[in-house]
Formats: C-alpha cells, sequence, structure tokens
C-alpha cells in the first residue's frame, strides 16, 4: 500500500490491521515479537503501559496514567494536546484474565459507552493481539467515523482557508 | 480541573476507538487527504466550501438529512437559492439528493466514504506506531527479567 512502510516492515514484525467487522465492532490486530505474559503485562502495569500507549508520533503528552487491572478495578489517563486544560479517559475493567483476555470500559461519552476486548495468543513464542471496541448502537459507530472522517466543524474550515489562501497565492 | 473529553475536542459523545486517542489526529489528517484530489475534483470541492452557507448545510447535514424545503426554511433562503447551493455541493461529490415524490432529500456524499477510508487508514497508522512501542517495551523488559533473575517491581 504505502512503499515505505512496506519496506521498513520486517520478518518479526507484522502490520496492524483494522476492520469493521460488524455494524457495532472494529477491530485491530497485530502480532507483538514477545511472550503472552509479558505483552499482558505491558498492558496492564502503569509503568510499563505510559510506555508505549502514546506513541511520540501523536504529538501528545501522557500527563498522568493509573491503572488498577483487576475486575471492577478502574484506569484514569490524563492528555496535555495543548490545549489548556488536560483531557481525561477513563473506564472500568471488566475481565481481567492473565495473560489471555482483558476487557474495560470507555466510559467519557455521556451514555455511549464502548467496550474494549483485548485478546493475547500465543503464536509460537510471539503474542497475537485482537483489540475489539463494540460501540453501544450502529449509529455510535457511524458517527465515531463519520466524526473522524468529516468533521465539518469552525476547526476544519479554519484549515480550509489556509489552503485556499495558500493555493490562491501560489496562483492555482 | 478536567474536563471530559468531549467538551473540550468538540467531538460528539462517542469517541472513535478506545480511549478516544484518534480524535485529536483527524483534522489535520482529513486536510492533508484532500489536499491529495485530483486538482479538478480539488476546485470543485473548494469552490464549494468557499460559500459560508454551503458550509452551513454541510453542518446541517452531518446532523440529519433534510429537503430543500428544510435547508431553506433553515437559511431563510428561496427555495431557487438553496436548490443552487445543493447543487454546486452535488457536483462537488459532497452532498447526494434523491426525490421522493415532491420532495428532494439530501445528504452527505460520497467523499464521506473516502474519508472513512482515510481514517481507518489513520487509525491503523496509529496502532501500528502505539505497537511499535509495545514491542520495545516487551524487548526491554525481557532483557530486564534474563538479567535481573526475576521481574523487577516497583
Amino acid at each position: 500500500m504505502d512503499i515505505r512502510s512496506a519496506a521498513e516492515t520486517t520478518a518479526t514484525q507484522d502490520r496492524a490491521t483494522i476492520e469493521r467487522t460488524s455494524e457495532r465492532e472494529l477491530v485491530v490486530t497485530r502480532t507483538i515479537d514477545g511472550p503472552r505474559d509479558v505483552v499482558f503485562q505491558a498492558w496492564t502495569d502503569a509503568e510499563l503501559f505510559e510506555q508505549w500507549w502514546v506513541p511520540k508520533s501523536l504529538g501528545m503528552k501522557l500527563l498522568s496514567c493509573e491503572i488498577d487491572a483487576r475486575v471492577g478495578g478502574g484506569y484514569r489517563l490524563t492528555f496535555d494536546t495543548g490545549a489548556a486544560e488536560p483531557m481525561a479517559f477513563y473506564g472500568r475493567y471488566l475481565e481481567v484474565r492473565p495473560p489471555s483476555r482483558l476487557v474495560w470500559t470507555n466510559e467519557e461519552g455521556d451514555g455511549d459507552t464502548v467496550v474494549t476486548t483485548v485478546t493475547f495468543a500465543d503464536e509460537d513464542g510471539r503474542t497475537r493481539l485482537v483489540v475489539n471496541d463494540r460501540y453501544p448502537t450502529k449509529e455510535a459507530l457511524d458517527e465515531a467515523i463519520a466524526s473522524g472522517a468529516t468533521s465539518w466543524n469552525d476547526e476544519t474550515f479554519d484549515q480550509l482557508d489556509e489552503i485556499l489562501r495558500r493555493l490562491a497565492t501560489s496562483g492555482h | 480541573m478536567l474536563t471530559r473529553a468531549q467538551h473540550l475536542s468538540g467531538a460528539p459523545p462517542s469517541l472513535p476507538l478506545s480511549i478516544g486517542l484518534a480524535c485529536h489526529v483527524r483534522l489535520s489528517y482529513t486536510v492533508n487527504h484532500m489536499v491529495q484530489y485530483p486538482a479538478s475534483r480539488l476546485d470543485a470541492s473548494f469552490g464549494a466550501l468557499s460559500d459560508a452557507t454551503r458550509r452551513g448545510v454541510l453542518e446541517r447535514l452531518g446532523r440529519s438529512d433534510a429537503s430543500i424545503t428544510d435547508l431553506a426554511t433553515d437559511f431563510q433562503m428561496t427555495l431557487t437559492g438553496m436548490r443552487k447551493h445543493v447543487g454546486v455541493l452535488e457536483q462537488a461529490g459532497l452532498v447526494t439528493t434523491r426525490k421522493v415524490g415532491r420532495v428532494r432529500t439530501c445528504r452527505l456524499g460520497p467523499r464521506r466514504l473516502e474519508d472513512e477510508t482515510a481514517w481507518i487508514e489513520q487509525q491503523r497508522r496509529m496502532w501500528d506506531a502505539r505497537f511499535d512501542a509495545l514491542e520495545q517495551v516487551v524487548a526491554e523488559r525481557r532483557r530486564e527479567e534474563q538479567s535481573d533473575g526475576y521481574p523487577k517491581r516497583r
């Protein structure tokens, strides 16, 4: 698909796939080079989790990360997004079965709780990860995709205006 | 004080993918993606978007489909005037219309589908970056365990 990405892919490294598998589900999969007990630990130990969940390329900074990975326990992450106030994401763990399965809620949206299920499968010493985001309704997932795809708000139009100006001055 | 995510980002209540990270990368990506369109398509899109009423119509249709009459009422405009605006948006692929009986209903157009594909690809890249980092953490952790002989704890 992308020449540069393909060239970077080594024999031990897969690329993630992402697919809308049903009206309410988005699924991300990838194989990680490492045994699943360690991979599982990296999802449930805050000290490890905060080292990888927000890759530098996202342009966001993780300010705090609390994880209590027990059934009924919660997590809470706060981010610096460049806005005046930090942004918080939080939820509860519904299932914690080391080293094979982790289920949590994403409760930051009013009433529209997305449930994330991560399964860790052993593949000859490597770990096949399947991350499933289940939306409460088809409409909720449609809306999430549409809001990401076509966000017709002031900020978008400000950016468009800027491009229009650039095109105008370059004689387009 | 912490603010709930959707209040800051202006995003709707349901945040895309786990822990909502996607909503922050989408704006710049949507715009970048549009720049890659063929010039003629780009001209039509930008021409369509250069008018405040037409941008308003897109925002309005983002909330729900509407008839030309609804739109004309909302924007305090004649039916003929609104038909013209919708025509421009339709030409740019931003809106599609369908006539049932005497009512012409407008909705966001096929461009939306292309943008969805772009959004999915953007999500995929984010997860790849994340998983690359995870792989490094796991490798480091294994080295620590091997040199310590037992897992290092806080």
